[in-house]
C-alpha cells in the first residue's frame, strides 16, 4: 500500500474542536444512548428534559466536543504538559519510555538529530530521507510487506535537551514523537527518554495497518532504545540472528 | 558441524547443525578443541532453567584456536589460542567499564524477556536459555564469540588446554565465591557443595587466607578431594544436622562465612526437601534453596553468606528474619569473569593451583549425552567432565 501524501501542513479544524478524552467519550455515548432510551419509555413530563440530556451526552461522546468545556475553557482531550510536541488528543496509541546511554549529550543528541540515523536503531523504519532542515520523508514496514508513507515535520528542536517531530497530514498517519536528553547523575551518560502517539485517524483498521507489525508498541519502542545505545556504546546492534542451532528452520 | 543440543528435560543429543557464521563485525569464530560440562548445565537438563527451545547448542565452558575475525577484531588474529569467559560482555556499557561484567547492559538481545522475570537484564551467557541471550554454546566443534576483543584471552602454548580450561567459569566462579565471603585473617569458611565450583571455593579460600575452610556434601570422593586441599569435611548423609555440626566445630559462633555452591537444585534427605521437591514439581517454587537456608542458619553473626551456586527465580521458606537478626552480609551473581582471567592465569603458571585436580573424566563431544547423565547421577565417582569435539 503506497499513500500519496498532500502537503497540508494544517490540521483539519474539527480535530482541534475535540476538548474530551477518549474515556470520557466513552462513558457520555453510553450513558446518552441509554437516557435516550429511558425517555423512549417514560410517559411522564420529565420525559422531554431525559431525552435532551441523552442527546447532548450522545453528542458529546460521538464527536469530542463539549461546548460546556469550551465555555469553561477546559479540554480533558489534551494529556500531555508538552501539548507543542505531541499528538494534541488522548487517542490512539501513547508510548512512553526511556533509557541511559553512556555518551554526552551532545553525542547522542547529534546523532538522533540526523533523522538519517532513525532506521539504523528503528527495526521497523525502512528510511528516513531528510528533505531540509525541518522536513522528512518517512517509510515504515507496516503488515505483510506494505509500505507506510508520511512526511514529518521537526516542531521542536533545542540542541542537547529535545527534539520534537509530527507527521503532516495524512489519511492513515497521525504521529507525534519527542526525545528529551539529560545528563545522567553520576557520571552515568545520557538519560534518553521518548514520547510518541500515533492517532488513528482511519479508524481501528488505519491504527492496525499504521502500528507496524501489530507488535506491543511499548516493547518496539524500548527495542528501538536499546539498540541506539548498542550503537552509540559499542558500534553494533547486539544480535544471535542467523547463528547455528539444531532447529530445523535453520538447518534449511 | 557437531554440537550437543538441548531437546528437552534429561534429553541432549549430538546433532549436526550448521556452522556458525560472524554476524557482527566485532566477532570471532573459534574451533573448539576443549569444552566442558559445568553443574549450571545439569539445571538446564533437568529442565529448571526456563526459556530453553529443543535445538539450543548447550556449553558455556569452551576454549580454542581462532579461525575467523569479523572486520573490527583488533586484539586478535587467526591462530590464536584463546579461552573465553562464559559470559558476555560488550566492554563499553557503564557496567563494563566499572568490572560488573556479568551484569552488562548490551550483551543479551533478549533482554526484555529477562526484564520481564528480573526488572532489568544481566549480561548474555552462552548456552544458557533464551532469557539470557539465546547464544549458540561451546559444546560444538565451533563456535561464534561476539565482542571478540572484549572476552578471550590468550593462553601460552606451555600450558595443556586442561591447565587453563577452567579459566572461562569454574575456577574464577569458585575465587569471586571466596572473595565475595570477605575472608579476613583468622576466619572459619564453610562450603556447601563440593562439586567444581566448592573445590575452587575450598582452595582459593585458602589462598585468600582463610585459617580453617569446611566443606559439606555427601558424596565420599568428593569429600576426599576437599580432604585433600585441607579443608575439614562434614558428610551430611551421616549427620542429623548439620548446623549444630557447625557451631561444635567452631566453638559455638558458627563459620564467619558461608559459601553456597548448591545452588537451586540442593539436595536434602529431611522433610524440607521433599517440601522443595513438591513445591518445584508443581512450579509453586522454581529452585530448592536446603543448602542456602543451612548457610543463613549457621553462619555467625555478623558473617558473610556468599552464593556462586545458581538460583534461577522463586524461593520459598528463606530465613530472612535470621539473616536481618544476625546482620548477615549477602554477596552473590554470576561472575566477572573478565576481572579475574589474567590474575588466575597468573596462578596457574606460578604453580599456586593446577585446576586439573577436579577433571574426572576425559571424553568425546560425541559422548556428551552419557556424560550428562554419568554427571547428573553422579556416577562413577564423577566430578568434571571435559570433552574433546
Amino acid at each position: 500500500m503506497q499513500q500519496a501524501n498532500s502537503e497540508q501542513p494544517q490540521r483539519s479544524t474539527t480535530e482541534t474542536l475535540v476538548n474530551v478524552s477518549q474515556n470520557e467519550r466513552r462513558l457520555s455515548t453510553l450513558g446518552g444512548a441509554l437516557l435516550l432510551l429511558a425517555s423512549l419509555q417514560n410517559k411522564r413530563k420529565f420525559r422531554f428534559g431525559i431525552a435532551t440530556a441523552g442527546a447532548t451526552l450522545l453528542y458529546r461522546g460521538l464527536t469530542g466536543i463539549s461546548p460546556i468545556y469550551k465555555l469553561m475553557n477546559k479540554n480533558t482531550a489534551i494529556h500531555s504538559r508538552e501539548a507543542s510536541i505531541s499528538v494534541p488528543h488522548q487517542q490512539g496509541v501513547h508510548v512512553s519510555q526511556s533509557i541511559t546511554i553512556s555518551c554526552t549529550v551532545e553525542e547522542v543528541y547529534t546523532f538522533w538529530r540526523d533523522f538519517n540515523n532513525l532506521p539504523r536503531f528503528i527495526p521497523q523504519l525502512k528510511t528516513v530521507e531528510v528533505q531540509d532542515n525541518t522536513h522528512s520523508h518517512w517509510k515504515l514496514a507496516g503488515l505483510v510487506g506494505m509500505t507506510i508513507e508520511w512526511d514529518a515535520e521537526i516542531i521542536n528542536d533545542e540542541p542537547n535537551s529535545v527534539i520534537g517531530w509530527r507527521s503532516l497530514q495524512n489519511p492513515y498517519v497521525d504521529h507525534a514523537g519527542s526525545v528529551r536528553f539529560k545528563t545522567a547523575p553520576g557520571d552515568q551518560g545520557t538519560e534518553v527518554r521518548v514520547e510518541m502517539e500515533y492517532r488513528p485517524i482511519a479508524g481501528v483498521v488505519g491504527t492496525a495497518l499504521a502500528w507496524l507489525a501489530g507488535n506491543a508498541p511499548e516493547e518496539q519502542t524500548y527495542e528501538a532504545l536499546q539498540h541506539l545505545k548498542q550503537i552509540l556504546e559499542v558500534g553494533e546492534v547486539t544480535t544471535i540472528e542467523g547463528q547455528s542451532s539444531g532447529r530445523a528452520e535453520v538447518k534449511a | 558441524m557437531r554440537a550437543v543440543c538441548w531437546n528437552g528435560v534429561e534429553d541432549v543429543r549430538v546433532e549436526t547443525v550448521p556452522d556458525p557464521k560472524i554476524l557482527n563485525a566485532g566477532d570471532l569464530i573459534l574451533k573448539i578443541t576443549s569444552t566442558a560440562i559445568c553443574g549450571s548445565d545439569l539445571h538446564l537438563y533437568d529442565g529448571y532453567i526456563p526459556t530453553m527451545k529443543p535445538g539450543d547448542i548447550l556449553g558455556h565452558e569452551f576454549m580454542g584456536e581462532v579461525v575467523e575475525i569479523g572486520s573490527e577484531v583488533k586484539n586478535l588474529s587467526v591462530g590464536d589460542r584463546v579461552v573465553v569467559p562464559f559470559n558476555i560482555a560488550c566492554g563499553k556499557c557503564h557496567y563494563c567499564t566499572h568490572d560488573l561484567w556479568s551484569l552488562c547492559d548490551n550483551s543479551n538481545p533478549n533482554a526484555q524477556l529477562a526484564e520481564k522475570m528480573y526488572g532489568y537484564s544481566p549480561a548474555g551467557l552462552f548456552g544458557y536459555s533464551h532469557l539470557l541471550g539465546g547464544y549458540a554454546g561451546g559444546q560444538a566443534e565451533y563456535v561464534r564469540v561476539p565482542y571478540a576483543d572484549v572476552g578471550p584471552l590468550k593462553v601460552p602454548s606451555y600450558l595443556e588446554d586442561d591447565q587453563v580450561l577452567f579459566l572461562t567459569d569454574i575456577f574464577p566462579t569458585g575465587y569471586m565465591a571466596a572473595e565475595n565471603a570477605n575472608i579476613q585473617p583468622g576466619h572459619i569458611v564453610a562450603v556447601w557443595g563440593c562439586g567444581p565450583v566448592g573445590q575452587f571455593a575450598i582452595q582459593s579460600a585458602r589462598l585468600l587466607g582463610a585459617e580453617r575452610v569446611i566443606a559439606i556434601d555427601r558424596f565420599p570422593e568428593r569429600l576426599k578431594l576437599a580432604q585433600m586441599h585441607g579443608a575439614e569435611t562434614i558428610n551430611y548423609a551421616q549427620i542429623n544436622d548439620v548446623v549444630g555440626a557447625l557451631k561444635e566445630m567452631t566453638g559455638g559462633r558458627g563459620p564467619d562465612a558461608c559459601i553456597d555452591a548448591v545452588g537451586m537444585e540442593s539436595h536434602s534427605a529431611g522433610l524440607t526437601g521433599l517440601f522443595d521437591r513438591v513445591k518445584q514439581n508443581l512450579r509453586l517454587e522454581t529452585d530448592r534453596p536446603h543448602a542456602l537456608r543451612e548457610a543463613i542458619q549457621a553462619c555467625r553473626k555478623g558473617g558473610t553468606v556468599s552464593i556462586p551456586g545458581v538460583y534461577a527465580w522463586l524461593l520459598d521458606k528463606v530465613p530472612m528474619g535470621t539473616a536481618f537478626a544476625k546482620g548477615l552480609t549477602f554477596r552473590m551473581g554470576q561472575t566477572h569473569v573478565h576481572n579475574y582471567l589474567k590474575p588466575l592465569l597468573q596462578h596457574i603458571e606460578n604453580g599456586d593451583i593446577d585446576p586439573t585436580f577436579v577433571i574426572s573424566h576425559r571424553l568425546s563431544l560425541n559422548e556428551a549425552p552419557g556424560a550428562y547423565k554419568m554427571f547428573r547421577d553422579k556416577q562413577d565417582d564423577c566430578i568434571k567432565v571435559v570433552l574433546k569435539p
